[in-house]
């Protein structure tokens, strides 16, 4: 064994003489006195587990995002304006068209490595939408919203909410059939909003649909207004992190009030940066490869004309989902009309979905009342309520968005689309009932069997035979790591609430609501199951050990199948061979 | 072990105890020499390699062409597949070598730092507030609630600079989503080119997408009448369908039982959920389908919703024959067309 590399020399760097860099970095800390903070954050700790990088990919691809949204500026005319195509996509010339469209043509033919700057920059919107709401189910699931979370909580949800909106935005622009036929059902969602519908419609269009206006108006919310919010908003979101310190899981050495992990510098750095290049190169990859949304298939915008199976892109999946399976109510009355049928499924309740969503820790936190700071992270098992909900939230999700592909689902399982409709329209509510159930009880039932290895170890597969001829299995003890891991967690505390009437019998002003909050507090902690207590360890672990008496007989002497239960050495012993 | 139960042990110690942060287990690189170099020899060969994926990003940019005739490679374009390729391999190349790098030769000592609570501590909220009271006390706010008060009318009253700019955004509605072009006498044309239409040309079952002629009419130099946005504008209201049936199928309301000629019925093009233009006919039944939210109307009953999201039947335009035998229109939709909207009434 040579000795230690030296990268994990346990001296301290000493600072040498003064370099050239040195210079420049004094002359530069002169004015901006930054080694103080330098000093503070450069070896700052952060955790490691794969579940952190999912947030990384919707930044990174953010940044990829950003690189190929500026090149693609320098070719895009966001105009209206009719022309003549006459560029090299033979089927389309000589074709009227907006500019828009005619630019998104050459970006596509003309300009070499134009086409592959829109692939990325269009996958990269796909899948920065999507990790996002991946990287929202890891803070979710694991409660890394709780306090002091909460604020960054919301501050990612509206990244979420933003983002959808770029991506929309950004769809719409090329003026195509298809993102035209997008446009002409937001103009029709727009003016399903009660009393200032039509005229919401009427500024954003800058007159009747489509007029000249809303590509360039769209381009400027596109490049501009919403990529500025994203970017304030990601600096707080990144802010609060580096404020909050890293979450962690729980396990030896790591407790509520440290955090362990490689320093930013260079470690966590070097990864985090490697990433952004893999996040670029697959991008990248895909981009080259795999081809998406090719608009010179679907033709300039013309009203009058509609491709069948036209599909928003995947993150505007639910909302057209519940606008199909809208029934189709409308009231007319004293001259009005009022659109249920689109106003409730596209306008309320996104809306009401999203608020939901926001709020989530907010009304976590006033069932359980919990005001402790959380940094160690919970399995969801051990949080069975909190689980599922998010898992009826995904289920209603999920159906709402397999029901805007009914079209598609009804022609690849030759289904009738009346009948998926119908199905559907009962299946987003019941569905997310019997997923909450099942959730619950399945984390529950987790609990159990965490609990059940702690008091009689883990299965080792070794089934036994004792001289009566009944059979069992043996169990391994844990190791001191893992069973601390595994109880690492709080004992869930119901809400009791202070007693009803005061000494002189005046009722407290909060006794109706405390009463509603114990008996939510009894119902999201009630069946959980808590880790057992030492005493209940230690009887566990006297049984196994009587158990373990039996076998003594066992001990030494080789016996098939001990080999493998790990109870002694059993190198050089010699196995049977008879039987 | 029910959580009642436990309850009141809540101040029980933890039923395992910390065993503390594990020893550092060194790594093969750390402590094999010849590990360590090959580690080193893996990174910087992914360096290299990028730079070669780089420069053959660059070769590929200037020897494949786009354009007319661009190059093709396995039924891909081969500027952009290799263009994406290479660039997506130099990248992961860089990526890869700094990760293996970070994992396998940078320091691996997981280290510990302390948490604070996220909070400020009670002194310096105190002084906070003190110092928030003394500038209230200072600028007097609080004892001179006119300077105040006016002051917030005034903010508030700089909020109109905000809105009332915008006005120009659009016009107003008016009635404009009332009409349409279409008018007494004018032809009903084929939207592909723009000729008239005879319903005894027509057969059973067929569906014509139609416009009005004056899409199609030129003025006295040449120029189309109606071109560009106003031409999209308005074909986002007036297109419509033509459709003939066995007049023994139609079940024509009342008011309606002139409005067809010969069994040649025309609706609106446009749906009246959210507007996208309606395309799916089918022949046997009289159906129409809009292939966005799947709305469905039967034509043989007056346009009536009969599946899907949509509230009302689609708007019918009364069809008459002009002197030459040609489709025209007897005089503009009845009613709004496309999506609801709240003064529709």
């Amino acid at each position: 064994m040579s000795a230690i590399a030296k990268s994990n020399s346990t001296t301290a760097a000493k600072a040498s003489k003064p370099s050239k860099a040195g210079a420049a970095a004094e002359w530069a800390d002169d004015r901006l006195g930054l080694a103080g903070l330098a000093k503070k954050n450069l070896r700052k700790v952060f955790p490691d587990h794969w579940s952190f990088m999912l947030g990384e990919i919707a930044l990174w691809s953010f940044v990829v995002l950003l690189l190929t949204g500026v090149f693609l500026t320098l070719w895009f005319r966001p105009s209206m304006v009719e022309v003549v195509y006459d560029g090299s996509y033979d089927q389309l010339r000589g074709i009227h068209m907006s500019e828009a469209y005619a630019s998104s043509l050459d970006i596509s033919f003309d300009v070499r490595a134009g086409l592959l700057m829109r692939q990325v920059h269009h996958w990269a919107a796909m899948i920065f939408v999507a990790a996002m709401m991946i990287h929202l189910l890891r803070v979710y699931f694991t409660g890394a919203f709780r306090k002091p979370r909460e604020l960054n909580w919301v501050i990612g949800s509206l990244l979420l909410l933003l983002g959808t909106l770029e991506g929309f935005t950004g769809y719409s622009l090329p003026d195509d059939l298809l993102s035209g036929t997008g446009i002409r059902a937001a103009d029709g969602f727009m003016k399903s909003m009660p009393v200032v519908g039509t005229y919401m419609s009427f500024f954003l269009f800058g007159g009747e649909f489509p007029g000249e206006s809303i590509i360039p108006r769209l381009f400027t919310i596109h490049v501009l207004l919403i990529p500025g919010l994203l970017l304030a908003l990601i600096a707080a979101h990144m802010l609060l992190l580096v404020y909050h310190k890293h979450t962690q899981w729980p396990g030896p050495g790591r407790t509520e009030q440290n955090v362990v992990g490689f320093p930013m510098l260079p470690v966590y750095m070097a990864k985090a940066g490697g990433f952004f290049f893999i996040v670029f190169g697959v991008l990248s990859l895909m981009g080259g490869l795999m081809s998406i949304n090719p608009v010179w298939r679907f033709g300039p915008y013309v009203p009058a004309e509609v491709t069948a199976g036209s599909q928003p892109d995947w993150y505007m999946g639910w909302p057209d989902g519940a606008l199909r399976i809208m029934p189709n109510l409308e009231t007319h009355i004293w001259g009005i009309t009022l659109s249920w049928n689109v106003f409730l499924p596209i306008i309320v309740l996104p809306g009401l979905m999203f608020t939901i969503l926001m709020m989530l820790p907010f009304i976590e936190g006033w069932i359980t009342q919990d005001k402790r700071e959380h940094h160690l992270l919970q399995r969801p098992r051990n949080a069975p309520t909190r689980t599922a909900v998010m898992v009826a939230l995904m289920t209603f999700y999920g159906l709402m968005w397999a029901a805007g592909g009914n079209d598609i689902i009804a022609i690849k399982m030759h289904l009738s689309i009346n009948q998926i409709t119908y199905f559907m329209r009962a299946a987003v509510f019941i569905g997310p009932v019997i997923a909450f159930v099942i959730a619950r009880r399945w984390c529950i039932s987790l609990q159990r069997h965490d609990n059940e290895v702690l008091l009689h170890g883990s299965e080792s597969g070794v089934i036994m035979r004792d001289a009566q001829g009944g059979y069992s299995e043996k169990h391994l003890p844990l190791t001191p790591a893992r069973a601390y891991t595994l109880t690492s967690r709080d004992r869930d505390e119901v809400f009791v609430p202070e007693s009803e009437a005061d000494g002189n019998g005046v009722e407290s002003p909060t006794a109706r609501k405390d009463k509603f909050r114990a008996k939510l507090s009894a119902y999201w902690y009630g069946s959980n199951v808590q880790k057992p207590t030492r005493a209940e360890l230690e009887e566990g672990h006297h049984h196994a050990e009587i158990e373990h008496e039996h076998e003594i007989p066992l001990e030494g002497h080789a016996a098939d199948g001990h080999q493998f239960d790990g109870r002694h050495d059993v190198s050089g012993d010699e196995l049977s061979t008879k039987h | 072990m029910s959580v009642e139960k436990h309850h009141s042990a809540n101040h029980e110690t933890e039923p395992v105890a910390d065993p503390g942060l594990p020893e550092h287990e060194p790594r093969p690189t750390d402590v094999d020499e010849h590990a360590e170099k090959r580690a080193e020899r893996q990174v910087a060969m992914l360096f290299g390699l990028s730079t070669v994926f780089t420069l053959l990003f660059c070769v590929s940019y200037f020897v494949f062409k786009v354009g007319d005739e661009p190059s093709v490679i396995a039924g891909l374009g081969a500027s952009n597949a290799a263009l994406g390729a290479f660039l997506g391999l130099a990248l992961l190349c860089i990526g890869i070598g700094i990760i293996q790098w970070a994992r396998k030769l940078m320091g691996d000592h997981e280290i510990m730092e302390f948490r604070h609570p996220g909070g400020s501590s009670q002194e310096d909220r105190e002084d906070t507030v003190r110092i928030l009271a003394l500038g209230a006390e200072e600028s007097g706010i609080a004892r001179r609630p006119l300077i105040r008060n006016s002051l917030f009318g005034a903010m508030g009253a700089l909020g109109l600079v905000a809105i009332i700019p915008l006005r120009d955004l659009g016009p107003l509605p008016g009635d404009k989503l009332f009409h349409t072009i279409w008018k007494k006498g004018m032809r009903v044309v084929q939207d592909v080119d723009g000729t008239p239409i005879r319903p005894a040309d027509m057969e059973i079952g067929q569906l014509i997408n139609g416009e009005p002629e004056i899409f199609y009419e030129e003025d006295a130099d040449g120029e189309p009448l109606i071109e560009g946005a106003e031409l999209q504008k308005q074909k986002a209201k007036a297109a419509v369908i033509i459709v003939k049936m066995q007049p023994d199928d139609i079940k024509a309301s009342k008011d309606r039982e002139n409005w067809g000629v010969n069994g040649v019925l025309c609706f609106s093009k446009i749906c009246t959920h959210v507007g996208c233009p309606i395309s799916l006919w089918e022949q046997q039944t009289h159906h129409l389908l809009c292939p966005c939210h799947q709305s469905t109307f039967d034509l043989a009953d007056n346009g009536r919703v009969i599946f899907g999201p949509a509230a009302r039947a689609v708007p019918q335009l009364p069809l008459a024959v002009d002197d030459e035998g040609y489709l025209v229109a007897t005089r503009d939709f009845t009613e709004p067309v496309g999506p609801s909207f709240w003064e529709r009434g």
